[in-house]
């Protein structure tokens, strides 16, 4: 080899690649491009899941307080998972938890709450999805943090874990 | 149950294969005889079936909705149609890494029996090669991504297929994109042992060129297949959006496309061999640079898969130990041969090697758009979006000399051509060529410089791809037809950007809205309920000034499971233009938006890049 000024310098750059790349691996987040994000939260009515009375959702939100508004289904595996979560949280006092349960069969749903603990303060019913569908959601579970003026914060796609746990906590200080 | 268990077996069984495979075919090596061992063949046989069976156990789990397998459970749902089950075996991740492994193991067997001429010791090393980069897909599927994981209690329901993945052109377009991305795996490991062995010459070329064409030809339709879905799937009227995960499959396919000429010269005259390697080298490893960048999650777009970052760094330890291997091979083994011969300005070499230099800009603009943003966040963790203009600023200005040196320089002999620049026919050709341009452009509002220069020269390459057909020259038939095709592409892209039209409106039922040249009605809506969507057709009479009035449908779809909504666009097609019609929800209210575009020569697009295709492919059918 009589030139090695190449290949020591492709060597550098690959390096210089291969760190970056690494690098970029950690900064990897479930960005979502939403447009309903920083928006006010559209208003639904639905019924109530344990008194099946017409619950606005405008009055719902109308406390001063943060709101998590979570889409979930007894069907749903990963909606098994997030629970625990939620129950951690539902001990904060700063956020009302509210649940909306998609597309689901009432009586497992009531059976999902009385296993698993019910973390919400209240529970809505989207029995055929609009709601859902309204909301700009893209499946179960999908959580929604919403602040005293009605204005979507952040949204999860999928299930909660401890690192968005700290997230919303962050949020909502 | 039992299927999964089976499936994930075979593949661990098939791992074993591969494992043994590299001291049988290693000892085998030192063995003075021309003939390849019995056990090698035997060993890729067993492995090739064994992963079968797990690839084939992985269907059956789909069809059968086994919701106990968790890639099932994620990516499949009770009320899909069948045909969607099965194509949603590869739609995901787990599914098609487990595919490009079938694809691997087919190669080297395939590279295994057809062969039989070459030198035994190349194809041994080419073997082994070969099979270090199957245990690395072996590895990376039974760590990371497992499409065999059980699950217990088993869910009663999946969670669906992400319903734009449910159509038939995306059941097919990955596979034939694999095959392309995976072919290119045979040409790097062919040109590390062609090294090792000191023969990179024009008999290896030969053989190289073949798995070159095939590579080329899948990628090229796997990015074709592309295009069209996202046509007419994503709704957004357009075929190509520079998106990263595109742009990814371009580099390896620019990357081919030199290639495929370069290996020409070193099959003629023994010339650029090292550029060959080089380019060898590098289309695998854009196509795992590519493999990376859409696993890891590092790249957001639609095509992104589960973010999961311990497969991202398990594929970027695995593409970097290949590029580290391909180096240390290319720099300590590689022994330029000094040949001596004239080379000439004018000769079928120097257009080759300008069409080199030429696939090489255009590859580095698309490789800085596409990485540079994954740079920037890093270093200074700001996020930019390399889009279009960038692209169009950067590739027009250099499309122009491509296109000029693209209708001389295949008619150059080798070695040298006495050149006649002024033929009367060519000056008459290219005379005609402004004439019609400025018939085309007349009209239009785009009259600027770069854009008539751009279509005089797509013109006249067109015009002189056509002629060739009609006069002796240099060129081979293949070759004549996968030209033409590449000018009608480039031609029916260009004017597909000047004059495609849209008009985007907010519209109610029974309303109507005037654009410049025409009405467009919204007559009614419907609303069907199908197996696993409710589908809303909105149906809209439009009316331009000249032509006959036209209905179109557009639907949209709200898919239960997973919970997402798509529209479907109505697309007229004739040869001429696409009448392109797309609706939206507005949210609240009755309105619809709709967008309404023409857009001209769309199916020339299609069938020109056919067309290249069908050029490589008669390469197959004139041997001497």
């Amino acid at each position: 080899m009589k030139n090695k000024a190449l290949p020591i310098s492709i060597i550098i750059f690959l390096v210089f690649c291969f760190v970056i790349f690494l690098k970029g691996l950690n900064n990897t987040n479930n960005y979502i491009p939403d447009e309903t994000l920083g928006k006010k939260i559209s208003s639904f009515t639905a019924i109530n899941f344990f008194n099946e009375k017409e619950t606005k959702s405008d009055e719902l939100f109308a406390g001063k307080n943060f709101y998590l508004l979570n889409i979930w289904a007894s069907w749903c595996l990963p909606c098994r998972n997030e629970h625990k979560i939620l129950m951690k949280l539902s001990q904060n006092n700063s956020i009302k938890i509210i649940g909306l349960n998609y597309k689901d069969n009432l009586d497992n749903a009531k059976e999902f709450i009385n296993d698993l603990g019910n973390p919400y303060f209240e529970i809505l019913r989207d029995e055929n999805g609009t709601i859902s569908i309204d909301l700009g959601a893209y499946g179960v579970p999908e959580t929604f943090v919403i602040d005293n003026n009605k204005i979507i914060l952040k949204k999860f796609v999928g299930p909660l874990n401890n690192q968005s746990l700290e997230e919303i906590k962050k949020l909502i200080k | 149950m039992f299927i999964s268990q089976l499936g994930f077996y075979s593949l661990i069984i098939g791992l074993i294969f591969s494992i043994i495979f590299l001291p049988v075919a290693y000892r085998d090596l030192f063995v003075n005889n021309n003939l390849i061992s019995s056990n090698v063949f035997s060993i890729l046989f067993f492995k090739l079936f064994f992963v079968l069976v797990s690839f084939i156990c992985l269907i059956i789990s789909f069809v059968n909705s086994d919701f106990s397998n968790e890639t099932v459970y994620n990516n499949s749902h009770t009320t899909k149609p069948l045909f969607y089950k099965i194509s949603g075996t590869w739609g995901n991740h787990e599914g098609s890494l487990l595919l490009c492994l079938l694809i691997l193991v087919f190669f080297i067997f395939i590279f295994l029996i057809t062969s039989r001429k070459e030198q035994k010791k190349y194809r041994i090393i080419t073997l082994l090669f070969q099979e270090i980069i199957i245990i690395g897909f072996f590895l990376f599927l039974l760590i990371t991504s497992n499409p065999f994981n059980h699950l217990f209690p088993s869910p009663k329901e999946g969670l669906g297929l992400n319903p734009i993945l449910q159509d038939p052109i995306l059941a097919i377009h990955p596979p034939i994109l694999y095959l392309g991305y995976i072919g290119s795996s045979i040409i790097l490991s062919s040109s590390i042992a062609a090294i090792i062995q000191n023969q990179v010459n024009n008999q290896w070329a030969k053989n190289l060129k073949i798995w070159v064409i095939i590579s080329w030809i899948f990628l090229t339709i796997g990015i074709v297949l592309g295009s069209i879905w996202a046509y007419y799937e994503l709704g957004w009227g357009g075929f190509w959006f520079w998106d990263p995960v595109e742009n990814i499959s371009l580099m390896p396919w620019l990357c081919l496309t030199a290639l495929v000429h370069s290996v020409i010269v070193l099959e003629k005259r023994s010339l650029f061999a090292t550029w060959t390697l080089v380019l060898s080298i590098s289309s695998f490893t854009f196509s795992m640079c590519g493999t990376f960048l859409v696993r890891s999650g590092i790249l957001n777009s639609v095509h992104t898969f589960a973010n999961d970052p311990s497969r991202g760094i398990f594929i970027l330890f695995f593409l970097f130990f290949l590029i580290f291997i391909s180096l240390i091979v290319f720099f300590f083994f590689y022994k330029e041969k000094k040949i001596k011969q004239k080379n000439f300005l004018f000769s079928k070499e120097t257009s080759i090697l300008i069409n080199n230099w030429f696939m090489m800009y255009f590859l580095s603009v698309v490789l800085i758009g596409t990485v540079y943003p994954i740079f920037l966040e890093v270093i200074t963790n700001e996020k930019i979006s390399v889009g279009a203009p960038f692209y169009s600023k950067l590739f027009i200005p250099f499309l122009i000399p491509f296109l000029f040196l693209m209708s001389i320089g295949p008619k150059m002999a080798w070695i040298r051509q006495n050149v006649k620049l002024f033929n009367i026919k060519i000056i008459l050709l290219f005379l005609l060529s402004i004439f019609l341009s400025y018939l085309i452009l007349f009209k239009t509002e785009q009259r600027t410089l770069f854009v008539s220069v751009l279509v005089i020269f797509s013109i006249y390459l067109f015009f002189t791809t056509i002629r060739d057909f009609f006069i002796k020259n240099q060129i081979n038939f293949s070759q004549k037809i996968s030209h033409f095709g590449f000018s009608l592409l480039i031609l029916s892209i260009i004017m597909n950007g000047i004059f495609s039209r849209e008009v985007i409106t907010n519209i109610e039922v029974g309303e109507k809205h005037e654009f410049n040249n025409g009405t467009i009605y919204f007559k009614n809506i419907n609303t069907f309920k199908k197996k696993n969507y409710t589908s809303i057709v909105g149906i809209f009479k439009i009316k331009e000034n000249d032509n006959e009035e036209i209905y179109l449908e557009p639907e949209l779809r709200i898919f239960n499971q997973p919970l997402i909504v798509t529209s479907e666009a109505d697309i007229k097609t004739n040869f001429i233009a696409d009448k392109f019609l797309v609706m939206n929800l507005v949210k609240g209210n009755d309105y619809y938006n709709i967008k309404y575009q023409t857009k001209p020569f769309m199916i020339w697009i299609w069938l020109s890049a056919i067309l290249m295709c069908v050029g490589a492919l008669i390469n197959f059918f004139k041997r001497k």
